[in-house]
């Protein structure tokens, strides 16, 4: 059935209507409350889409939900499910703090890799039990991850509150980074250039560094042998073995390079925009990589277009909170309905469409095969 | 000693009641060869519904069926995604723990105006403490008295419900037919199917029993634990009560002592003062908070005692292979 449908329809078509399902179902939520769909997205298309403010924000959240789902992407492509992104995300945050806190950096130009660097090996090393125990123990990497994201909120609230706040602080946070370990923004980078573009939004130079993740992730995937190697054992565990593929290495390596995206996510929530280390930094974002890498279609370029997507939803929904009587929660719901379309019911898309897709190509041989008869 | 123990195991019993209903909620399912991760969104959709609908209607009963029609309407959901739909079972739970947190806020806000709030339950919009016959009179018994009359008596009657559940879970589950078939489908739905019985409709039948305990689950939270609804009031119960799952390998009893002992951790995390008293050394809440997780990972890991879930878990039933 793989050839039932021709690919724009698998990467496009399926997608949108799944988009359109869920925005569908969000607006009848929004008409259940008594309050008007129509104007709901008037709102939060001029909320997040009409400014440059607007535009700041919804490229600012982008780039979070870019690393996290890319993470839930390559673990995805290796067949394995990592909801750990919030977590690996929320260490991410520390490696990145500690990197920052530990020189008085001169230039965010030598901060910035070392951050990088930083955040997302404790990303990484975050999934590492997860991916060993999965690898070697066979313990299920779904359950795993999940306690692990608890685990790493209570090692955060612990170093947070105990270790790392300075003295005479009330909120459970790090000093403040270093100047020299601030992000240039990308409205002072434009205003410089004559290009006005509002610098309130904390939208930063991690947004170039994301998209350069989604080339390096296309590149791993598509052209090289360990990319070939992840896809392979995604595709059939048993086939990969045949060829000589080991799963104890594609498990680990799959959910190392998984947390290591999801950790570097650190550098634009932490490092761009808090510029210190404070609880609830990262804010479900990496849940949120879920829904992108499946509307994405676990491809880098749809990892981006999904981001973008949800970084309007998200903007979008923090105008709805301040605007109308809908609560921002709003999002959650399509992100839960976008999960459910996307990922779990998949199917009542699909197969309605493949059999279209299949009758009309069976219509099309049979006119080909009557107009060559006649002749 | 014992002043300082009985309060702690008070609280215990109090937080694991909700753990025990959840587990049992997630041992039907599993049983029967559906994951379901979606346990803390239908308790906190329960819990919404049970708390919203006591204070409009003013009595709890009627609330406690909302709670528990709003986790079967999840369940379904659930069930046609994983059972009709062969969509995957884990990616649906999430989704349905995404639903219960977004909804639950937006129509809290959009009913009551109150920051994501019910109105405080009071009266018969709650459920309230049942005293046990003589309580107050056995009180003075040494030791036995105080076990009684502050431990044993004074809780909510969804408490008492909740231990009832195991014993029912482990009579059904194990001594009646129907237990019989649940738990073979979720080990071998082929045979079952072959015997001919339905494999699509036990499954059905076990998620909603799943939709029914975490309908009394979220339900006690907001109406007999605390007197309202706030909001993400279940707090991480549901993936508490999926690592007392694994700590219990699926059985009905275990599932008893593992939800008293996260039950317990949680009392503990309350009250550090105890934990040092006993302990001599100050142990960090957060280390508390992190126990019952770290548990669950060693247990998973198969260093202690290996947990085996049901072996058609997760894997949707295609007939005529």
């Amino acid at each position: 059935m793989d050839d039932a449908m021709p690919k724009w329809a698998d990467i496009i078509l399926v997608p949108v209507i799944n988009i359109i399902i869920a925005l569908f179902f969000a607006g009848l939520v929004v008409f259940a409350i008594n309050e008007d769909p129509v104007e709901a997205i008037r709102t939060m298309i001029t909320g997040a889409l009409s400014s440059t403010y607007g535009w700041g924000y919804t490229l600012y959240y982008a780039t979070n939900f870019i690393f996290t789902g890319l993470a839930v992407s390559v673990a995805f492509h290796a067949r394995m499910f990592n909801i750990g992104g919030e977590g690996q995300a929320m260490l991410g945050g520390l490696g990145v703090a500690l990197v920052c806190l530990a020189l008085p950096w001169p230039h965010w130009s030598l901060a910035l890799p070392a951050a990088l660097f930083g955040g997302a090996m404790f990303g990484a090393l975050w999934a590492l039990i997860p991916a060993y125990l999965q690898a070697a123990r066979g313990s299920h990497i779904v359950i795993t991850t999940i306690m692990f994201n608890f685990i790493a909120f209570s090692v955060l609230n612990f170093l947070l509150v105990e270790v790392l706040k300075p003295a005479g602080q009330m909120d459970p946070a790090t000093p403040r980074f270093p100047e020299g370990a601030a992000l240039p923004r990308i409205g002072e980078i434009l205003s410089g250039f004559g290009i006005p573009f509002s610098s309130a939004p904390p939208l930063n130079i991690s947004f170039f560094v994301a998209i350069g993740a989604c080339v390096l992730v296309w590149l791993l995937l598509w052209r090289t042998r360990l990319g070939y190697e992840i896809r392979a054992f995604g595709h059939s565990e048993s086939a990969a073995v045949y060829a000589g593929i080991s799963p104890f290495k594609i498990i680990m390596v799959s959910m190392l390079i998984s947390g290591g995206l999801a950790g570097a996510m650190a550098i634009n929530n932490v490092m761009g925009e808090a510029g210190r280390l404070v609880m609830n930094a990262v804010e479900g974002a990496g849940f949120i990589g879920i829904a992108v890498a499946l509307i994405g279609r676990s491809h880098p370029f749809g990892v981006f277009l999904a981001a973008i997507l949800f970084g309007f939803l998200y903007q979008g929904g923090a105008e709805l909170g301040l605007w109308t009587n809908i609560s921002r929660e709003l999002v959650i719901v399509i992100q839960g309905l976008v999960i459910l379309f996307a990922g779990a019911l998949d199917g009542m898309v699909r197969m309605p469409l493949e059999r279209a897709f299949l009758r009309a190509r069976k219509r099309r041989e049979a006119e080909a095969a009557r107009l060559e008869a006649a002749e | 000693m014992i002043d300082v123990l009985i309060p702690v195991l008070d609280s215990t019993i109090r937080l694991a009641a909700p753990l025990l209903f959840a587990c049992l909620a997630g041992l039907f399912s599993e049983r029967a060869g559906i994951f379901d991760i979606g346990l803390e969104g239908k308790m906190l959709a329960a819990a919404f519904f049970a708390a919203a609908i006591s204070a409009i209607t003013g009595s709890v009963w009627i609330g406690l069926l909302a709670g528990i029609a709003s986790a079967m309407v999840l369940s379904a959901i659930h069930g046609i995604a994983s059972i009709t739909f062969r969509g995957n079972q884990l990616i649906s739970g999430v989704a349905i723990n995404f639903l219960a947190s977004g909804l639950t806020v937006l129509i809290a806000q959009a009913w009551f105006q109150q920051g994501a709030r019910t109105p405080a339950l009071s009266g018969p919009a709650k459920f309230n403490e049942i005293t046990l016959p003589f309580a107050d009179a056995l009180r003075d018994v040494p030791f036995f008295g105080p076990i009684y009359a502050d431990l044993i008596s004074g809780h909510t009657i969804l408490v008492y419900v909740a231990f009832a559940c195991v014993p029912l879970s482990w009579w059904i589950l194990f001594r009646t037919r129907f237990g019989l078939r649940l738990r073979a489908v979720g080990e071998n739905p082929a045979a079952v199917d072959t015997a001919g019985i339905s494999v699509i409709w036990l499954r059905f039948a076990a998620v909603g029993i799943c939709g029914i305990l975490c309908g009394l689950a979220g339900a006690y939270l907001s109406t007999g634990f605390q007197a309202g609804f706030v909001k993400e009031m279940s707090a991480g119960r549901g993936y508490i009560a999926l690592a007392a799952l694994i700590f219990a390998k699926w059985r009905p009893w275990y599932a008893l002592y593992a939800t008293l002992l996260f039950g317990f951790l949680q009392a503990m995390s309350l009250r550090p003062d105890v934990v040092e008293l006993i302990v001599q050394v100050r142990v960090p809440v957060q280390f508390l908070d992190a126990l019952p997780y770290i548990l669950t990972v060693v247990i998973l890991a198969g260093f202690v005692g290996k947990a085996i879930p049901p072996k058609a878990g997760g894997e949707p039933y295609v007939k005529e292979r």
